[in-house]
């Protein structure tokens, strides 16, 4: 069984990948429509300097979540 | 969106063109994920200006325009940009309702050659809805600096629908996808979608219930498979929006809620539910557009560019994230106030010189002195101060905030300012709509449609006017210049002329955030809802374009608007200063009636007429507190904004005078326009009254506040 952990504990520029999404049901639609499946790579590159959401590398573009719900995603690594 | 004759003012309040149809042509929807440049094309297409930025949202309605090729008329309309027809915001249901129930004649859909894998998701969306799909690949330029080659051709196969490239800022990249339209239009290609095709499972199940939803009702052939989808998915917001709008019932019919019923039953069975639907379907099409990405790019580097990500280190960091934004903010102010000191003198000198020959003409004329007086005194001294005042601020600054905006960098000011709204329960977004807020704030609350949760919105909406708009700007920008800099001349005057100016912005943003916290805690209660938030990559500004753009579209048409209502105001303020009973003139009534009330604040009671006077168009307030205080007749020569300076000195300002007028032209009630749109927005009179109310008590409290303090300094 591969290792779970959160997206929220993923560290900076670090391949991670989709396993679950468990955010409210707003979220997780969003997420979806910005093709976040299950499997989707995801890398964790920025940090805001006001803390509390940080931005991933998904599919070539960059999306900023916020930790409450980061903490909501589990990811796989390779 | 952003300020353009369609998109600020009254023109806000009737734009709703939810169903639009080319009766003499064809109609083309545009459709696509946010900021790939539906705009640009859009703009180059029908040669209007709607306004574009390198930002998500800003085109938050509908807007149209038409072209002609060959022999035929089309009409394209522009719609908000969208993820997916699944929507969740607003904005994006307005993009939704269109794509699904406008009936196009043919819907373009534009993708982001940089990220093409996220962008098929719509397409697919989309060729479930019409067979009339065109695909746009546009960004090519963008993608060729990013080494990924995309193969147009295999693309279109493997959709089934043409596809073209396109570099929108390059007019003749478009010639391709013109032809195109009109041959789709006149059935000379005909796009046939190779469409997803889901689990047997559910497979079965849409057919069944396609069947059965042909033998009810009546619905575009095309719409059968994708209603069968989402009555199957269940989800409420969709299910109501078809219902509403092709005027059906499906709660009504019995056969088919137990026909759902069965289907469901047998989908659990499968494992395939409620909760995990959208997450199938979604991977199903993710699958396809990984496969058909995997054969038609090539790629060097996939990821987000790493010129992008350097950039972004520096611009998010820690240590200079924040100080960076405030340098940003603080150079362009600097900029604007050393910039228009003296263009604005010459414009005082050309103005005077020419209302001096304007009262010689009159008296040549023989023109009764009072009608002279009136219109040279009233209307064109108040119209001339405005464009003095006015003009050149704006035509500094607002090419330099457009710069940052096409830069790409207001996102990044929403991800950095991020943590200190979540902790007054509110979106991060309500930056982006302040930022619009700075251009003209009825545009900003239009804006705050990109907020997904309704309170947050509510939050954002009424608070949007704590940011000063370009009609205060230049106001601000003359009272820190006069009195806060003072007789320090140059370098060091500008400088702190900058820092005041900058402060009371700060001061602004403080208030917003204390005042979202208020409300949060108290009538808007709430947890701060999650959001997601797209940093798109920094693009080159085009400096032409942003100079001409900016020049007409926005400091042009502000202008005209403050001109606009100036005209009359100036004939208002000046029958009021000159008629009267007893020998007082009626705005001396008036103020001599504010007046102790305007004490206790700092000021006196005509800046508070200014003031209230100004609830049209805020641009005219200082121009009216000249006209009261030499409203009488006596006339001076504005040779430059230390002209005014002395005016305002002779009748009795001091430095409190200025700082409270500065903060009271921060925390003030919002122009009817903004008032107007709060309406519209908000659709209740009780969210108006307190967009109305709540920065209004603000700004006295903290008048009042400020003149206590300096009054205890002074008296020890």
């Amino acid at each position: 069984m591969r290792e779970l952990l959160c997206l929220n504990d993923l560290k900076f520029n670090e391949y991670g990948y989709i396993y679950d999404i468990n955010c409210d049901d707003g979220v997780k639609k969003r997420l979806l429509d910005l093709g976040l499946v299950k499997d989707t790579c995801i890398i964790p590159i920025l940090k805001s300097p006001s803390s509390g959401i940080k931005a991933f590398d998904i599919r070539g573009s960059l999306i900023a979540i916020r930790d409450e719900d980061s903490n909501l995603i589990n990811v796989y690594k390779k | 969106m952003g300020l353009t004759k369609s998109s600020t003012g009254t023109n806000l309040l009737n734009s709703n063109v939810q169903y639009l149809k080319n009766e003499n042509g064809f109609t083309v929807a545009l459709a696509g994920n946010p900021n790939v440049g539906k705009s640009t094309i859009f703009n180059s297409l029908t040669g209007l200006h709607q306004h574009t930025g390198n930002w998500p949202g800003k085109t938050v309605s509908n807007a149209t325009g038409s072209f002609d090729y060959l022999d035929t008329n089309f009409l394209l309309v522009d719609i908000p940009g969208t993820y997916s027809i699944l929507s969740s915001s607003q904005e994006e249901d307005i993009a939704r309702d269109y794509i699904c129930f406008g009936n196009p004649d043919v819907t373009v859909v534009v993708v982001d050659a940089t990220c093409l894998e996220r962008n098929l998701n719509l397409v697919f969306q989309i060729m479930e809805i019409t067979d009339n799909v065109i695909v746009c690949v546009n960004l090519l330029d963008e993608a060729k600096k990013k080494h990924i080659d995309i193969d147009l051709d295999l693309l279109s196969n493997m959709l089934g629908v043409p596809v073209c490239g396109t570099i929108a800022r390059k007019k003749s990249t478009l010639d391709n996808l013109i032809d195109v339209i009109y041959k789709v239009c006149k059935k000379e290609i005909i796009p046939t979608p190779k469409k997803i095709t889901y689990l047997p499972i559910i497979e079965n199940s849409i057919n069944l219930l396609e069947d059965k939803l042909k033998t009810l009702f009546n619905f575009p052939s095309n719409l059968y498979r994708w209603i069968s989808l989402k009555l199957l998915e269940n989800d409420k917001k969709i299910v109501d929006s078809i219902e509403k709008n092709l005027d059906v019932n499906f709660t009504n019919d019995n056969k088919l809620l137990n026909l759902l019923d069965n289907l469901n039953n047998n989908l659990d069975d499968s494992r395939v539910n409620k909760t995990n639907f959208r997450n199938i379907i979604t991977s199903s099409i993710m699958k396809q557009a990984e496969k058909i990405c995997n054969k038609v790019c090539t790629f060097e580097n996939k990821g987000y560019s790493v010129r992008d990500k350097k950039i972004d280190k520096i611009l998010t960091s820690k240590t200079f994230g924040i100080p960076i934004m405030l340098l940003f903010l603080g150079g362009i102010f600097w900029i604007t106030i050393v910039g228009a000191n003296y263009p604005s003198s010459i414009l005082f000198s050309f103005f005077g010189y020419i209302q001096e020959n304007l009262i010689d003409f009159a008296n040549l004329l023989n023109c009764p002195t009072w009608l002279s007086n009136m219109l040279i005194l009233g209307v064109y001294r108040t119209l001339t101060w405005i464009i003095s005042v006015m003009l050149p601020p704006m035509a500094i600054f607002f090419p330099l905030f457009t710069f940052l905006e096409d830069l790409g960098y207001l996102p990044r000011i929403a991800f950095n300012m991020d943590g200190f709204f979540k902790k007054c329960c509110c979106s991060g977004k309500q930056m982006i709509t302040m930022c619009m807020g700075f251009g003209c704030n009825a545009a900003g609350v239009t804006g705050c449609r990109i907020i997904n949760s309704p309170r947050e919105k509510l939050i954002a909406i009424l608070t949007n006017c704590f940011v000063p708009c370009n009609g205060r700007f230049p106001f601000l920008i003359t009272i820190a210049t006069i009195f806060i800099a003072g007789n320090i001349q140059g370098f060091t005057g500008s400088i702190i002329s900058t820092m005041a100016v900058l402060f009371v912005i700060l001061l602004g943003i403080f208030m917003t955030l204390i005042i979202s916290k208020i409300l949060s805690k108290t009538i808007l209660k709430g947890m701060p809802s999650s959001f997601v938030l797209e940093l798109p990559p920094y693009r080159k500004p085009q400096f032409g374009k942003i100079l001409v753009r900016s020049i007409f579209d926005r400091t042009l048409f502000v202008l005209g608007r403050a001109i606009c209502v100036a005209a009359p105001a100036g004939l208002v303020i000046w029958i009021f200063a000159n008629v009267g009973i007893n020998g007082d003139s009626l705005l001396n009534i008036i103020a001599n009636f504010l007046n102790p009330f305007a004490n206790l604040m700092g000021l006196d009671g005509y800046i508070l007429v200014a003031f209230i006077f100004g609830i049209p168009a805020n641009e005219i307030v200082l121009p009216i507190i000249l006209m009261c205080y030499l409203g009488n007749g006596s006339l001076v020569d504005l040779d430059d904004t230390f002209a005014i300076g002395n005016i305002l000195v002779q009748n009795g300002w001091t430095i409190l005078t200025a700082i409270n007028v500065m903060i009271f032209t921060c925390l003030h009630f919002p122009c009817t326009t903004t008032l107007l749109t709060i309406k519209k927005e908000t659709g209740k009179w009780k969210w108006t009254i307190l967009s109305f109310v709540i920065p209004t008590v603000c700004g006295i409290a903290l008048c009042m506040f400020t003149t206590f303090v300096y009054n205890i300094f002074v008296t020890f």
